[in-house]
């Protein structure tokens, strides 16, 4: 029998996969309460934020990777990890952006919706974040069987959602745009990845 | 530190008066009062702090108070050398504190050039020796709207300048960070193009609240403040502010600024602080004080960071908007 088998799946790398996506949440919440590790320094709203974006982006960027994972390793195990990925990616992206409304803003609502509105960076990250709402939602086997063909054309928003992110990333660095450049170096080869894989069975056909 | 109190002494047992001469005591209150900051709480922030701070530093002697001082209690040690952008060190929050150990602030020396009668590299010491150090607790506005209260040590510069004898073409004054990668990891790496340079038009180099500090907290400047010596501009944003000077040129025309030059629509040439005037991709009309910890709202930016009755005049009839 081919390891894993979907017993194993089920019982036994699901559940890693649980808990490995919710370190870096446990680790935020034992640095903030200073029970482990260093504390979240002079400014730790900034820290919060930053930390929470950057492994929304990740978890984004996991998610899109698990696709090119099971083609490129024959594992079909792979695809029953992206809803719990992106699912996490989203849990993250929502704290990075609560975290923003009440302990940034201290839910000023005024300069809220001036930041929204004004500031090219927050509207696209905004945008990213609500478009990323149905999907989390539709993300249930219901709504996908209820769906039907036009799930996977609602969830192909995730791409330029990815794009989205990054590119609020990018812009809201100052100068050093090393680690923007390399999310969006990731992004870059899993969306060509995918490009060439659809031209590929596009010719096959 | 020269303000004991009873409470507050470093070393126990020993009055206040053997360790401060009463007169220097005496000048303090009197100059709090006269500037209406009278009471304890003027000079409780760095009394009370300088117990906290490591040993390694080395205490700077003989500071005078200044009436200019803010009665705001100060950020904490930790805090201010913890959280620093000095793009020399890393372009991170924690590098300069965590990346600096290399670096040698001393000895050090300071060319003077430009327009000015007397011109040449004076070391440190020469620098600052005709001088008397002053603590100057100033407010510190950051562009990314951030702020701080810092209990600087420092000499007016406009005392300094006078000295070289500018001449009546020096219109600006250009600063310059030094330059030594191996002791500065960020410049191994052109995040900018060093050396880093400020500037500034003639009369906000000669204003009495311009100082250069080589201290705080009633210690030398650590290598992540700047050391040895810095630039303090309190109406300014931080970057400003320019560290670990090695040149000071007058200049008939406006200098060449980093952060101008990499991004004029972002950073202005005076980048004065305004809450009027937002940075093109964030508010200004807010701050966070450092150190008020998770549940501290932003509070209200002050025009000129709260110094607008020393230096608006400086300003008059000037489109602010447009020379941000």
């Amino acid at each position: 029998m081919s390891f894993p088998s979907s017993r194993q799946v089920r019982l036994l790398i699901k559940p890693v996969w649980f808990i490995a996506c919710l370190l870096p949440f446990v680790w935020l919440l034992l640095n903030a309460f200073e029970i482990a590790g260093p504390d979240l320094g002079a400014d730790p709203i900034e820290a919060i934020q930053d930390r929470m974006g950057i492994w929304g982006l990740r978890l984004l960027l996991l998610t899109l990777a698990l696709t090119p994972l099971r083609l490129l390793t024959g594992k079909a195990w792979f695809m029953q990890l992206r809803r719990m990925t992106g699912l996490y990616a989203l849990f993250y992206i929502s704290l990075h952006f609560a975290n923003y409304l009440l302990l940034d803003q201290g839910l000023s609502w005024q300069f809220i919706i001036e930041d929204v509105v004004e500031r090219p960076f927050i509207t696209i990250g905004f945008i990213a974040f609500c478009a990323l709402i149905p999907l989390g939602i539709t993300s249930t086997y219901g709504w996908r069987r209820r769906l039907g063909r036009k799930w996977q054309s609602l969830h192909r928003l995730v791409y330029p959602i990815a794009i989205l992110g990054c590119w609020h990333f990018w812009w809201q660095v100052k100068q050093d745009v090393t680690e923007p450049l390399v999310y969006s170096s990731i992004l870059f080869v899993l969306l060509g990845y995918r490009l060439a894989n659809n031209y590929k069975k596009a010719r096959a056909r | 530190m020269i303000i004991k109190t009873g409470k507050n002494t470093l070393t126990p047992n020993i009055k206040s008066s053997e360790i401060t001469p009463e007169s220097v005591f005496i000048n303090r209150r009197q100059l709090l009062r006269a500037a209406g900051l009278a009471g304890v709480s003027g000079i409780a922030p760095m009394a009370a702090a300088a117990e906290d701070i490591p040993s390694r530093y080395k205490r700077l002697k003989d500071i005078k108070p200044s009436a200019l001082s803010t009665d705001e209690a100060a950020t904490s040690f930790e805090d201010l050398t913890g959280y620093n952008n000095f793009y020399e060190f890393g372009t991170g929050k924690t590098d300069p504190a965590g990346y600096s150990g290399a670096f040698k602030p001393l000895p050090w020396s300071v060319t003077i050039d430009g327009e000015a009668d007397v011109t040449g590299t004076f070391t440190l010491e020469d620098l600052l020796a005709p001088h008397a150090l002053e603590e100057r607790i100033y407010r510190l506005r950051c562009v990314e709207a951030w702020s701080m209260v810092v209990p600087w040590v420092g000499i007016p510069l406009a005392d300094i300048l006078k000295r070289f004898k500018p001449t009546s073409k020096a219109k600006y004054v250009a600063f310059e960070t030094v330059v030594r990668p191996s002791e500065m990891p960020g410049q191994k790496r052109s995040i900018l193009p060093w050396p880093y340079r400020e500037g500034l038009r003639i009369d906000e180099a000669m204003n009495p609240l311009t100082i250069l500090a080589n201290g705080v907290y009633g210690v030398q400047l650590p290598n992540q403040n700047g050391a040895p010596l810095r630039l303090v501009v309190p109406w300014k944003y931080g970057f400003k502010s320019i560290k670990s000077i090695v040149r000071i040129t007058f200049t008939e025309k406006e200098p060449y600024t980093t952060w101008n030059d990499l991004a004029p629509g972002e950073y202005g040439f005076y980048a004065n602080v305004n809450p009027e005037v937002d940075h093109p991709r964030w508010s200004q009309a807010r701050e966070r004080p450092i150190g008020a910890g998770f549940f501290a709202s932003k509070v209200p930016t002050r025009m000129f960071n709260g110094y607008a009755d020393q230096v608006a005049g400086m300003y008059k009839g000037m489109d602010l908007t447009r020379y941000f």
